[in-house]
């Protein structure tokens, strides 16, 4: 008889276990289960389900606004998914040579946006912006984006770049190479997990970005959220379900690539 | 001539971290010359300073005050790039996502060598360390003692002047050890190159270095041969951490050093002065205290008995402070066993006993 009955300990077998995690799993997913079924439905109705079809798919590819909205939004993220992921990476690799206290300090002073209610940073961002006259549109959209999108980017990073051995980067000064080529032959490489992660999580973050992207898109640069928005107040139809249903795909599909990565790394 | 020329001279060498009250002193002004072709050992517990030493001659750390040379030549201020030093370190820092020729090739690919020449000598060092077959495995695909292998072979690719060890094989099972320090010993005489190797091992120091430096508190307490290291030890730190010691405060009076219940105990020094004897337990012979004569330690009473295998050692009370006798087994003088509770007496060996300052 063992010692210890370590099965006791596992969370699983304490009773009601499998009904608590199936209700959890239920609250999580099935608002979503409902949005992505009426957006087969064949009928206008987003309560009453008529029957299947592809109709309101079709809708959508076939609206030129939505893929306008579409664009711009994966435009968005991609430039400002970028941008945030090279400063984030500059500041994470700042930042890890820092001492213990100024590290916490500057740790702070980067992640506290994350603490600072949306609706705030959206109205700061509409009223600086106008004030210093760069006016609503793309490149307004960029900054912001950019902006929100650094702490996103950077705790991938961080995490990867403190879990790295710092004796493979002397090893690498001991072995006569310069510093640009130990960051270019051995950081990035290595860090490379760390930055795949970062910017998809920042792209991901801008993607489904609406709060700062409402204040702060002009007409041409209107958003997919922020349009999504607007065709609500004319009526809901399965089509505001269908385009919703495919970014919910876009975002599983980042979160698989983004595991898949993670995976391989291990 | 080349074996006449000093490795490395430190001249004055000090390191401080931190400043004002809370200033800590890793290493405290010490004036060190390692000869070329030498297997030198840094030896001391966690804490006394060897690794920093190991880190200023590698180009990892800088120091606060003194000097530096390689070779004759001032290396103050150069970064580890600009050393002709190379390093096995205690993690051995292998680059994870390059295969085991590229690890040993890196640094002469950085150095711009051409590619024949890479490849010939990649193969040289991996054949040097037994890893044939192994070219195209990754750091993750080696055990622990081939990993050590790679470390020795990418930082001797290179044909470093010196050739620094920060405790390599304190990551190894016990057997594998006993089996490096066997490879490294040959390894430097082959390469001749001068290696510098720290360690807290004492086992290890004394099995591979020529020369050892017993490092304590930021200090060289003790600078020799193995042999001398441990035969003489020049204070009660160095006899205490290199193999263990009975050290015994004593004072010197006439005919002896008299130390409380071990009687007048055969002894030179200044009449007066309180001492320590330092004896070995293993130069100690264990008798029956009815055949105690003059210059015998004793009577003592045997406390515990301790069995080890080869060893057989007796931990005995009756003076100032515990004492230790180590026999071998088997041998006239493994023919000796007592048990706790008996009366015994303890008889050195001729020139067993150091008289040191206290």
């Amino acid at each position: 008889m063992a010692l210890f009955d370590t099965r006791s300990k596992d969370i699983r077998n304490l009773p009601g276990f499998g009904l608590t995690a199936t209700l959890a799993v239920a609250f999580l997913y099935a608002p979503i289960l409902f949005l992505v079924l009426y957006s087969f439905n064949s009928g206008r109705s987003i309560s009453r389900l008529d029957g299947l079809s592809w109709q309101w798919y079709q809708a959508v590819f076939a609206n030129e606004e939505i893929a306008g909205a579409a664009l711009n939004s994966v435009l968005l993220a991609v430039i400002a998914a970028s941008v945030a992921t090279v400063m984030a990476t500059a500041a994470a690799l700042a930042m890890v040579r820092m001492k213990v206290r100024r590290r916490a300090a500057a740790y702070a002073v980067l992640n506290f946006p994350l603490m600072v209610p949306e609706i705030v940073t959206a109205i700061a961002s509409l009223i600086f912006f106008s004030s210093v006259g760069l006016g609503l549109g793309f490149g307004s959209l960029v900054i912001a984006h950019t902006t929100f999108c650094i702490p996103f980017a950077y705790l991938p990073i961080t995490a990867r770049l403190t879990s790295m051995d710092p004796a493979l980067e002397s090893a690498a000064a001991d072995l006569y190479a310069r510093p640009w080529r130990r960051f270019t032959l051995i950081t990035l490489p290595l860090l490379a997990p760390g930055l795949i992660s970062g910017w998809l999580l920042a792209f991901i973050v801008s993607l489904d970005d609406f709060i700062i992207s409402s204040m702060l898109s002009g007409p041409g640069s209107t958003t997919l959220p922020v349009h999504i928005y607007s065709m609500l107040r004319l009526g809901i139809t399965p089509e505001v379900n269908a385009v919703s249903s495919l970014m919910v795909a876009a975002s599983a599909l980042v979160v698989i690539i983004s595991g898949l990565i993670a995976r391989k790394q291990t | 001539m080349q074996d006449q020329e000093d490795a490395c001279r430190l001249t004055g060498l000090g390191r401080t971290y931190g400043k004002g009250v809370s200033a800590h002193r890793a290493l405290d002004r010490i004036d060190l010359t390692i000869r070329s072709n030498e297997f030198f050992t840094l030896l001391g517990p966690s804490g006394c300073g060897k690794t920093t030493l190991l880190r200023l001659i590698g180009g990892f750390d800088q120091p606060t005050v003194g000097e530096i040379a390689i070779f004759g030549r001032n290396v103050a201020g150069l970064p580890p790039e600009d050393r002709p030093v190379n390093t096995v370190f205690q993690t051995y820092a292998l680059f994870p996502h390059l295969t085991v020729a590229q690890n040993v090739g890196f640094a002469l690919r950085m150095l711009g060598r051409p590619k024949a020449e890479i490849a010939a000598t990649v193969a040289r060092m991996v054949a040097l360390v037994g890893l044939e077959g192994m070219e195209h495995r990754r750091p993750d695909q080696l055990s622990g003692g081939q990993k050590q292998r790679v470390a020795l072979a990418r930082a001797l690719a290179p044909g470093p002047k010196i050739l620094l060890l920060d405790e390599p094989l304190s990551a190894l099972d016990a057997k594998l050890r006993q089996r490096m320090r066997s490879e490294l010993k040959a390894l430097q005489r082959e390469t001749g190159i001068t290696f510098v190797f720290v360690t807290h091992d004492q086992d290890e120091a004394l099995a591979m270095s020529d020369r050892i430096a017993v490092m304590q508190g930021g200090r060289v307490q003790q600078l020799g041969k193995p042999e001398e290291i441990y035969e003489a030890p020049a204070n009660r730190f160095v006899a205490d951490f290199i193999g263990g010691a009975n050290l015994i405060p004593a004072r010197i009076g006439a005919g002896g050093a008299m130390s409380e219940g071990l009687g007048v105990v055969p002894a030179k020094g200044d009449l007066g002065a309180e001492v320590t004897l330092a004896i070995r337990p293993e130069r100690l012979a264990i008798l029956p205290a009815g055949l105690q004569q003059p210059g015998d330690l004793g009577p003592l009473r045997v406390t515990e008995r301790i069995y080890m295998g080869n060893e057989l050692s007796f931990r005995l009370e009756g003076a100032s402070v515990p004492l230790h006798v180590t026999l071998p087994r088997g041998g006239l003088r493994g023919a000796q066993d007592f048990a706790p509770g008996d009366s015994v007496c303890l008889r050195a060996e001729p020139g067993a006993i150091r008289v040191l300052a206290s």
